[in-house]
């Protein structure tokens, strides 16, 4: 090597170190910072397609999201669907297992759902005007059955890569993201079984008798799901914190060596977990059903199964924070369709939003996690 | 029935070609241990930057120039790509962002894009319909002249564009790197174990981002093909559809060897269209039918994992950051 | 000797708070090999790491040659000819040895297997390795896989060789066929560096010994003009003697019970083989042997966590007189079955607590199950916590701080309080003063021989010799996973104990 090469190395301008610790507030600063830097990027990005003032751009969208009371309700409405499906996904995820599963899991409970609606539906009873529907079961027995189905599915399509992640340590991500398209093709398969004429598309599932729909709670159709959604949230921050089930869910996803040590048997822990995973997720799918659209599609999660897997990790796990990074997401994703009515933009200018967003604050964890350093120059002799 | 066999070997030929792009470019990722679930997101984005080099050739010339037509897409998807894991690389590599999370908003982000563009570019140059480039199309479906005389072997298997060839070549070039250079070892030596790669003297963000880059491009190609070749030169919003996915789900079924890609990926074509070729199938049972790749790759992996085999683990380290002074 | 290989000038370097290393000054010449002495946590491989391009000191200088060097990579220091043998081999398992050799290297022209093959053979025979190339690396053995290692600097021309701690995982054959190729390659004129903390190596092996304690450069002296007394105090500062108290045991009886227990690696390799001993209440028994010799199996079998191919494990319960087997049984199992086992493993951060977790829910660890209701007791949790903080003077703003944020000494006081705190028949306590200071060390000694007191059946796996002598009542020492002797640690002596350690083959083994 000759000497001139070595004459060339230099020393690291950055240096970057791993922080002991943060004071909080500063965490909450760095966080802010990056929010606001990716507002800002949005705003740009929204000025440059449609040549507005970005505050406008800005009123825009607090009036798409909380304009009129209906407008509010659907915002609310979407977040307990994201923020369930993010809950839903937490115990896995604390536990290290990623379960990228989780569009599957809701998909498959849809689908049992609609399953029970659909076998017991509204029959006519005579051909007399005004036609008359009856439902052969009453909501009191339909619904819960709805819910029990919902969740025995979910649970199904999450303790299946559980056991094999459990016994043979199968990549897990790999597993549930292959579950997510086969839970796809089996609702697919479903909606052409039942309907025949090839149209693809089940339309609402007892319309006129309404059997197997929620219904509505504070004068408002989305009332069910928001308030099983915040009980969920409730349930969930205690089990996580102060339950013993979801202290050994911290213990194998810190160390399971020292899960070990203490004696917890590690694959039942997995197995259990993503029971209760997969079993959030069934209620989600049933609330989708029974609560929101009363049919199943295949794209009835809408890609929700991957949003709530970035808001679960921005919000660190904690389901009190999850609000938060859940609404700060769907408050995007309607304000950027609002944006999209009115200047006649495409509607996935929504997912582009919400990328940039997630980016920025994915991007700011590196600043509280890590220091970086100038490098001084040290003294000469 | 010796024509619908090759007509069906055609087809998964076709079928398969964005699949391989993609695969080969995700295993090209993942041996330097970035597991990159944005594949997806990067193949709209390639996709519809294709389609916006093209339309603005188109839109400003008079008289497009077939070479021109392939290479202004071309690089543009190149471009586009390049991007996409530009922003990828530097959350994950650099800022050592989760893997995960990061490759999903990516793919959301470059499904956005890409849908967003496709429907809004007309509009920002003032013209309606839906995008429609005869040329760009034309210039990239282009086979070779003699193909059709070569009787039925010249149709199954000459008559295709350019990057269907591309696709393979690029598979075996990358095999060839791979295994028989010593940059192709450096890079499995950085997706096995970072440490060792980097006190081996080997620049380990350098791979990262060369790797992570070149297979994102990669992967790019994949959504041209698709709007140039496969549908000529159209856009639909979520016309590409699941197809990433299904490029993930080959890097497994082919145990992260870009040989085995070119046939999975052909294999995993033909399931995709298999439902067409078999007759008398119901509407729901064709739905059965295209759950099959994923199934398949579903008991690959299962299998592997049983099997323990040590040369047929996915990457040690994939899904990991690295950070040299973690202690 | 030669002209100075390499030398450091007031090198410093710190993690977050915790000083590594402090003004350091040493130099090492062409054709000698230097010791790097140290007890475990001195700073010698944080040095040596900055030397091999892994960390960049903080301040200081590193002169190679005489000229000014920046390391900030590994590739610099190759390209300064210097090459490290880290303790932990960095090697990629599915890889070839071959492959493993030539990584990194990019201007050596065409990537010819059979070429490098060729030059691999040519080293192994000028300096006595014995290698086969091709053979993977997750079918080696550690002595194989240290080879490689050592043939990987070599091919890449290094002039300065690092070892950490290479005898660690070798036996005494190994460790003199190692011997024997690095004096071939000191007498070739390289400059060697080898870390160690084993003072008959250091005296056998090395030209001059350089001796850092709590990351300060203490002296260098000439291998031929010094004594293991003198680096024993250099080493760990003042001549001490130790003065562990030791009481007479009172009414010793049998307590836990181990007959001829054996178990195999997953790779065949025997970790256990036919182990048999005693442990007694109200006695320290030591467990003394080169690190790896089959410690961490022999706890772990007993505590639960380690499957056994043969023998069994019988526990006499003081308070029901029954006995137990423990044999495969779940540490779960165990404490249900009413015995009070505690144990401190070695890998604390690692096994005995959670690193992120706090004081108070580390606790927990032991505890959590305890009551009724679905849901944990925080209440008492909190108060050991803050007790062991009192009791023990454990330096941590609360009880709620990480334990990953407290210094190691502070971490062994918080497990050691916790699993005494379950007052436990038998305490088994791996290397428990590890990077301890003294006083935390000593405040661990004292804990032991209060539970020793209290007539607790104690297991004490350590290293220092000195400490297990005056420390237990018993030593068992182990080799290759075999008991090779049991003596008094009121008569027995250092050589006689160093002895048993290296010994593996048992005159009566004829199976």
């Amino acid at each position: 090597m000759s000497s001139k090469r070595l004459a060339q190395h230099s020393e690291p301008l950055l240096h970057i170190t791993k922080r002991d610790a943060m004071v909080w507030y500063k965490g909450v600063i760095i966080r802010a910072i990056a929010i606001v830097a990716a507002l800002i990027v949005c705003s740009a990005l929204i000025v440059l397609l449609t040549k507005l003032n970005p505050l406008d751009v800005y009123s825009e969208m607090i009036e798409g999201s909380f304009g009129t009371e209906r407008k509010f309700w659907i915002l609310l409405q979407n977040i307990a669907m994201l923020l369930c499906i993010s809950l839903a996904v937490t115990p896995a995820f604390k536990m290290k297992f990623w379960n990228l599963g989780a569009e599957g899991q809701v998909l498959v409970g849809a689908l049992a759902s609609a399953a029970c609606m659909f076998y017991f539906k509204e029959v006519r009873m005579g051909d007399t005007l005004p036609l008359v529907y009856e439902a052969p079961l009453s909501n009191a027995v339909l619904i819960p059955m709805m819910l029990v189905a919902s969740m025995a599915a979910g649970i199904i399509w999450a303790v299946i890569p559980a056991i094999f992640k459990a016994i043979w340590g199968t990549n897990e991500s790999l597993f549930t993201l292959m579950m997510n398209y086969v839970a796809m093709q089996l609702v697919a398969f479903f909606i052409m079984v039942w309907v025949p004429n090839g149209s693809s598309v089940m339309g609402i599932i007892n319309p006129n008798t309404e059997s197997g729909w929620l219904p509505e709670l504070f004068g408002q159709k989305y009332g069910f799901n928001i308030l099983i959604v915040g009980l969920l949230t409730v349930a969930m921050y205690i089990y996580l914190k102060y339950s013993k089930q979801g202290y050994e869910i911290s213990v194998v996803g810190e160390s399971e060596n020292t899960a070990r040590y203490i004696g917890i048997n590690v694959k039942k822990v997995i197995i259990r977990t993503l029971i209760v995973s997969g079993a959030i997720c069934g209620i989600a799918g049933f609330l989708l059903v029974s609560g929101t659209n009363y049919t199943v599609s295949k794209d009835i999660a809408g890609g929700m199964g991957f949003t709530a897997i970035m808001v679960a990790w921005l919000a660190k796990f904690n389901p009190g924070m999850m609000v938060i990074t859940s609404f700060l997401v769907v408050f995007m994703q309607r304000g950027a369709g609002a944006i999209a009515t009115t200047f006649g933009l495409n509607q996935s200018v929504s997912d582009i939003l919400t990328g940039i967003i997630i980016f920025f604050i994915i991007g700011c964890e590196f600043f509280i996690n890590y220091k970086v350093n100038l490098r001084t120059k040290h003294k000469e002799g | 029935m010796l024509n619908t066999i090759f007509a069906f070997i055609n087809a998964a030929i076709i079928q398969g070609t964005p699949l391989l792009f993609g695969a080969t470019g995700e295993i090209i990722t993942e041996k330097s241990g970035n597991l990159n679930l944005g594949i997806p997101g990067i193949m709209y984005v390639g996709g519809i930057s294709g389609i916006i080099g093209g339309y603005i050739y188109e839109h400003y010339t008079e008289d497009p120039n077939t070479a021109l037509c392939i290479l202004i897409p071309l690089l543009s998807c190149m471009l586009g790509s390049l991007i996409m894991t530009l922003i990828y690389s530097f959350l994950t590599i650099t800022l050592r962002a989760n893997q995960n999370v990061t490759g999903l908003a990516l793919t959301t982000f470059g499904i956005g894009i890409g849908n967003f563009f496709g429907g809004s570019l007309l509009k920002f140059f003032n013209e309606s319909g839906s995008i429609s480039l005869m040329d760009c199309g034309a210039a990239f479906k282009m086979s070779l002249p003699f193909a059709d005389d070569l009787g039925l072997f010249g149709k199954t298997f000459l008559s295709f564009g350019f990057l269907v060839y591309l696709a393979v070549i690029i598979a075996l070039v990358a095999s060839f790197i791979l295994n028989k250079t010593r940059v192709g070892l450096n890079l499995r030596a950085v997706g096995e174990n970072p440490a060792t790669a980097d006190s081996a003297g080997i620049n380990v963000t350098k791979y990262k981002y060369f790797a992570t880059c070149i297979g994102g491009m990669i992967a790019g190609f994949g959504g041209l093909y698709f709007v140039m070749d496969y549908t000529g030169g159209a856009w639909t919003n979520n016309g590409f559809g699941d197809r990433g996915w299904l490029a993930i789900a080959i890097v497994i079924f082919a145990i992260w060897k870009p040989k085995m890609s070119i046939l999975a990926s052909y294999l995993f074509g033909g399931l995709y269209i298999l439902c067409v070729y078999i007759p008398g199938l119901s509407a729901s049972n064709k739905e059965l039918i295209n759950m099959l790749p994923y199934v398949v790759t579903i008991l690959v992996l299962i299998i592997i994992s049983i099997r323990k085999k040590r040369e047929n683990q996915p990457p040690q380290s994939l899904g990991l950051s690295y950070f040299r002074e973690e202690r | 000797m030669g002209n100075v290989a390499i030398e450091l000038r007031n090198i410093s370097k710190r993690f977050g708070s915790v000083v590594a290393n402090k003004d350091v000054n040493l130099s090492v010449y062409n054709g000698e090999i230097l010791s790097l002495l140290g007890e475990n946590g001195s700073g010698k491989t944080t040095l040596m790491n900055m030397i091999s391009g892994i960390y960049f000191p903080d301040e200081g200088q590193i002169l190679i040659d005489g000229k000014e060097a920046v390391i900030s990579s590994p590739k610099d220091a190759f390209d300064y000819k210097i090459g490290m043998i880290h303790q932990h081999f960095k090697l990629v398992d599915v890889f070839s040895a071959a492959e493993n050799i030539v990584l990194g290297l990019e201007n050596e022209g065409k990537f010819d297997i059979n070429a490098i093959s060729k030059k691999v053979q040519e080293i192994s025979d000028k300096y006595g390795f014995d290698i086969d190339p091709r053979k993977k690396i997750y079918e080696m053995s550690v002595s194989e896989k240290q080879t490689v290692e050592i043939i990987k600097v070599l091919y890449r021309g290094a002039n300065i060789l690092i070892l950490d701690e290479p005898t660690a995982v070798l036996t005494p054959q190994e460790t003199q066929k190692l011997f024997k190729i690095l004096r071939s390659m000191r007498d070739d004129g390289k400059a060697i560096i080898i870390i160690t903390h084993k003072l008959h190596e250091v005296l056998s092996l090395s030209d001059r010994v350089a001796v850092l304690r709590k990351g300060e450069y203490i002296g260098t002296v000439n291998t031929a003009e010094t004594d293991e007394a003198q680096l024993t105090e250099m080493m760990v500062g003042q001549k001490i003697d130790l003065n562990i108290e030791r009481s007479e045991p009172e009414n010793p009886v049998d307590r836990l019970e181990v007959n001829n227990i054996s178990c195999v690696s997953r790779e065949g390799v025997k970790l256990l083989d036919d182990v048999s001993f005693t442990a007694r209440s109200g006695e320290i028994l030591g467990i003394a042997g080169i690190a790896g010799s089959g410690q961490r199996e022999l706890l772990e079998a007993i505590a639960g966590l380690q499957h056994l191919n043969d023998g069994q494990i019988l526990y006499h319960n003081p308070k029901t007189g029954d006995v137990e087997n423990l044999r495969d049984k779940t540490p779960l199992q165990i404490r249900e079955l009413g015995v009070r086992l505690s144990f401190v493993p070695e890998d604390r951060l690692g096994m005995g607590l959670v690193g992120n977790m706090d004081i108070i829910d580390n606790m927990m660890l032991r505890s959590y199950k305890k009551g009724r209701t679905v849901f944990v007791e925080r209440k008492a949790p909190k108060e050991l916590a803050n007790k062991i903080i009192n009791d023990l003077q454990v330096v941590t703003p609360s009880a709620s701080t990480p334990v990953r944020r407290l210094s190691g000494g502070n971490v062994q006081k918080v497990l050691v309080g916790r699993e005494i705190a379950a007052s436990p028949t038998v305490l088994m306590a791996a290397y428990p003063v590890r990077g301890l200071d003294i006083n935390s060390s000593y405040t661990i000694y004292n804990l032991l021989n209060e539970q020793k007191k209290k007539g607790v059946a104690v297991i004490f796996v350590g290293e220092d010799l000195d400490v297990l002598i005056e420390l237990c009542d018993r030593i068992m020492v182990i080799g290759s996973g075999r008991i090779t002797g049991i003596v008094d640690g009121r008569t027995a002596k250092k050589e006689e104990i160093g002895i048993l350690m290296t010994k593996t083959e048992r005159s009566d083994d004829n199976e």
